[in-house]
């Protein structure tokens, strides 16, 4: 007799546990309100990534087009895999004393890890994280960039 | 009574009248099933598109997501889009398979699904053919896909579709007895096979409602027991993609991927459209016993509606079945079915032998 | 154990059905290959096939900088990428006897417990998937998007942070860190029940779980099965009470043990330790204290000749780090003890006799990540 109530018991207690995962589901799928998917290439006008979103290595640069890296190649060194390169030049300045600017500061996005050691060492703080995460080209190339502007000039703070 | 619903039997009727006037009997038969064919064929596709597209949206919403929107009007697109991708794709030859029966297979699937579309009462007057035995035809046709899938499974030479073969061999054995049970209830209690005499039969109100608990249970086995035999989740075990990848069709590719795909959802239509034939009275409008302005007022509404509108609240019920369980294993679902649903089905035929012996059905 | 050992013990008849599970399978979770040996749906004995991933991460460590290899650490196991970095920063500050911040202790611990609420959010998702419940999926990755969230206004990355440097953090979090974690805390303590009412209680699924995949402590300790699949057979490694780090020995929680030792004993307690997740970071985020966010560092760490050892908890079990160090910049030599790479080789062990359906259920409930494994 025992074992015929078992028998019951158990069946009602397994359709029981059933409904109540079909009520999890059911609700959902009578409050379309809980829909949470963003319509990404649709609401690209309003997305706006948060502010210290890592998207790539940017390099700030003023209205003047002035920037402040001084080409000292420090953050070069700090990059764990090789993602900058950073090609200097010697330039005669005001007092007609040699002094070295930067040329080039060459980046490569495809290599990037985001570990934000460039950013935090740059001892002029002339690095920042960009917010531009639509990086998808046809060509590797165009994932090497060139950070400072052309014609871009350093920054020379007033003594 | 429900003299008002409108006979398509009128329409088939002056179709017929007017090619016997055109041509002779033979050329008359031949036009007539040339026309059902292509008219089979045409809803067969539609139908199985449409399935396919409600399953994605219905368990995008469930799972609080868009589901398909990109192709058309709210993604309606979305399957001829895809449909239109495996037709292009490469069907890709399996080196060591049975050529003859691994492109055969798909084929099988789809023809027995294809067959027993044609006993099914879509509207008043609206059958193919309205066989004597209805109901033992559909069940046994459709019942035939197993043998697609098994060859399927062994065919291919993988060993994941073998074992999903397998699965769905002793799965579908065992659940077509409850299916047939669970029938046998409803044939018992109308005391016809015929699908058009039980839904008469359903005049004056549904089985499941008229059937008292007896019926309703059966009804719940059915449910289950058909779910189980259309390999859907949670009995998906012949596909079961996270064990097997994808079962017995792991090794198909494009169109005859695609045959598979329809066939299994045009078996849920055809189990959900002979469960709302069967329990819910197909295209019979809500009859509440013999509240005559009542049943009038139901009978405004067309025969297809009812039909179809029964048949996706089936479909709806099984793919919410699908969307909430997990997966059974192979020795559970065997269990379920010898422990639980057989018992339970052959006391309750017993049941509704001795109701409708002492006559207190409606 | 070589292949070869293993294959000499276990005898190969020329009737078994071998079959490979992955490299590329939906539900080894990555790159595992798994050669399973059945007799019809049962398993006889299978053989893990790591590596295919393997990364070299312990021979680069060698080749960078202390500050350089916590980036390289949050790729080991990606889903508890926080502790990771924790680990390999508390071996360089011990090193150094740098006195790390109460600050940056606290806000280490919150982010400990929120990657530990994430990746069990994750882990509850592909567990459900790989049992067949494709809808638990979705509702695991919705609720952890909320972390990801807060991890993205912080550190602007939402998977792979490197937010920790030796002596404390890459920059302050973000202001409205604690009020989002509060509203998570509210938002999640409503979900986590639906979990329960979805997954837990439904009867397929215990029966799916109940007495699969059996673990004994012994079996536990003796693998080194760490973590909540070694806490689920009683074995009680739970670093955080057994050796407190960061700011866990200021919080009060309870280790989670279970006894049971199968499936669903390492799914109970996981579905505790979010629970308790939620309790540790609600007694931590109204008390972080004032002050700095990292230690004073020399720019160029040069750890002092000599051997060092951390242990942390993440969110699978016991990750250790041992350094040497020759009193150069980078280390000498560099060595993980991962706890997924313990994990899975317990797999033959307690999957012998079992189908097929209940090894996908086994491999889910160890929390596999591939490349914690390869490294
Ligand atoms: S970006 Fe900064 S670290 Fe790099 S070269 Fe310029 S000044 Fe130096
Ligand atoms: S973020 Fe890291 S990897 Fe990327 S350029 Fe800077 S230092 Fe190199």
């Amino acid at each position: 007799m025992n074992s015929i109530a078992k028998y019951f018991s158990d069946i009602f207690k397994g359709i029981s546990s059933l409904w109540a995962g079909m009520r999890i589901t059911g609700k959902y799928f009578f409050s379309p309100g809980a829909i949470v998917t963003q319509q990404y290439p649709e609401n690209r006008a309003t997305l706006k990534m948060e502010e210290r979103f890592k998207g790539e290595i940017v390099m700030p640069h003023d209205a003047n087009n002035l920037h402040a890296c001084t080409g000292c190649g420090i953050c070069e060194m700090n990059c764990p895999n090789g993602s900058i390169e950073i090609l200097t030049d010697r330039v005669a300045n005001a007092e007609g004393k040699m002094e070295r600017v930067i040329d080039k500061h060459i980046y490569h996005l495809s290599m990037c890890t985001f570990c934000g050691l460039c950013v935090k060492t740059c001892p002029s703080d002339a690095l920042a994280f960009g917010q531009e995460f639509e990086h998808a080209v046809f060509d590797r190339s165009k994932l090497t960039k060139v950070l400072n502007q052309p014609g871009s000039k350093i920054r020379k703070e007033a003594k | 009574m429900s003299s008002n619903i409108f006979d398509f039997a009128t329409l088939t009727g002056s179709i017929h009248t007017w090619l016997s006037g055109m041509m002779s009997s033979g050329w008359v038969i031949f036009t007539e099933m040339v026309l059902v064919g292509l008219v089979f064929l045409l809803m067969y596709a539609l139908v199985g598109l449409f399935l396919v597209y409600l399953e994605r949206k219905v368990c995008a919403i469930m799972q609080n997501r868009v589901g398909p929107n990109r192709v058309g009007k709210w993604g309606l697109l979305q399957t001829i889009a895809d449909l239109i991708k495996l037709l292009m794709k490469e069907l890709i030859p399996i080196r060591k398979s049975d050529p003859l029966l691994f492109n055969l297979a798909p084929f099988i699937v789809i023809i027995c699904s294809f067959l027993a579309m044609a006993a099914l009462p879509y509207a008043k007057g609206l059958q193919a053919i309205d066989f004597n035995i209805g109901v033992f035809y559909v069940m046994a046709v459709s019942s035939l896909s197993v043998v697609g899938i098994l060859l399927a499974g062994w065919s291919s030479n993988s060993k994941y579709s073998l074992i999903g073969a397998m699965r769905s061999g002793a799965q579908i054995v065992s659940y077509e007895l409850s299916v047939g049970l669970s029938l046998l209830a409803i044939v018992v209690f109308s005391g016809s096979m015929q699908l058009s005499t039980i839904i008469e039969s359903q005049a004056n109100g549904w089985w499941i409602f008229k059937g008292h608990i007896p019926a309703f249970i059966s009804f719940i086995i059915f449910l289950v027991a058909s779910t189980a035999e259309i390999n859907r989740g949670p009995f998906d075990l012949a596909e079961a993609e996270s064990e097997l990848t994808a079962g017995f069709h792991t090794e198909y590719s494009g169109i005859k991927f695609a045959f598979f795909f329809l066939a299994e959802y045009m078996n849920m239509f055809i189990v959900a459209a002979l469960g709302a034939t069967v329990f819910l009275g197909g295209w019979m409008p809500f009859h509440i016993g013999n509240w005559e302005g009542f049943n009038q007022i139901m009978d405004y509404i067309p025969s297809v509606v009812w039909f179809f509108g029964k048949t996706f609240f089936l479909i709806l019920i099984i793919m919410w079945f699908k969307w909430t369980f997990p997966r059974l294993r192979i020795d559970q679902l065997l269990t379920l079915e010898w422990k639980y649903l057989l018992p339970i089905s052959l006391f309750n035929i017993v049941l509704i032998a001795f109701i409708v012996l002492m006559g207190w059905h409606f | 154990m070589s292949e070869e050992i293993i294959k000499d013990v276990i005898v190969g008849e020329q009737e078994d059905y071998i079959i490979n599970m992955g490299p590329q399978h939906p539900s080894t979770h990555g790159v595992l290959r798994l050669e399973v040996c059945l007799k019809g749906e049962t398993v006889k004995y299978l053989i893990p096939h790591v590596g295919y991933i393997h990364r070299g991460i312990e021979k680069m460590c060698e080749a960078n900088t202390y500050q350089q290899i916590i980036h390289l650490t949050d790729r080991m196991d990606y889903l508890s990428a926080h502790m990771n970095n924790e680990a390999v920063c508390m071996v360089v500050e011990n090193a150094m006897q740098v006195k790390v911040p109460e600050r940056v202790k606290y806000i280490r611990t919150i982010l400990n417990e929120l990657n530990r609420l994430a990746s069990h959010q994750l882990w509850w998702c592909a567990f459900g998937m790989d049992l067949g419940a494709l809808t638990s999926f979705f509702y695991g990755l919705r609720d952890r998007e909320m972390i990801l969230d807060i991890f993205e206004e912080s550190f602007g990355s939402r998977l792979l942070h490197s937010f920790n440097t030796p002596g404390g953090l890459m920059h302050d979090v973000h202001p409205n860190f604690q009020n989002r974690i509060k509203e998570f805390i509210k938002y999640f303590r409503k979900k986590l029940p639906e979990y329960d009412q979805l997954l837990t209680g439904n009867v397929i699924f215990q029966n799916r779980a109940i007495g699969i995949g059996l673990m004994s402590k012994e079996t536990a300790i003796g693998y080194g099965v760490t973590g909540p699949s070694g806490r689920g057979s009683g074995f009680s490694c739970d670093v955080r009470k057994i050796a407190p780090y960061g700011a866990y020995d200021k919080v009060q929680f309870n280790e989670i043990l279970a006894t049971e030792g199968d499936v669903f004993a390492r799914y109970k307690v996981r579905m505790a330790e979010m629970w308790e997740s939620m309790n540790i970071l609600e007694q931590l985020v109204d008390n972080i204290p004032e002050g700095d966010f990292t230690a004073k560092m020399k720019p160029i760490i040069k750890l002092p000749a000599g051997e060092y050892f951390q242990r942390v908890e993440t969110a699978r079990g016991e990750l250790a780090v041992y350094v040497v160090s020759d009193g150069n910049k980078s280390p000498y030599r560099m060595k993980f003890r991962t706890p997924n790479f313990s994990n899975l080789f317990v797999m033959n062990e307690i999957s012998a006799g079992c189908k097929i359906a209940d090894l996908i259920a086994i491999s889910g409930s160890l929390d596999l990540v591939i490349p914690d494994i390869d490294r």
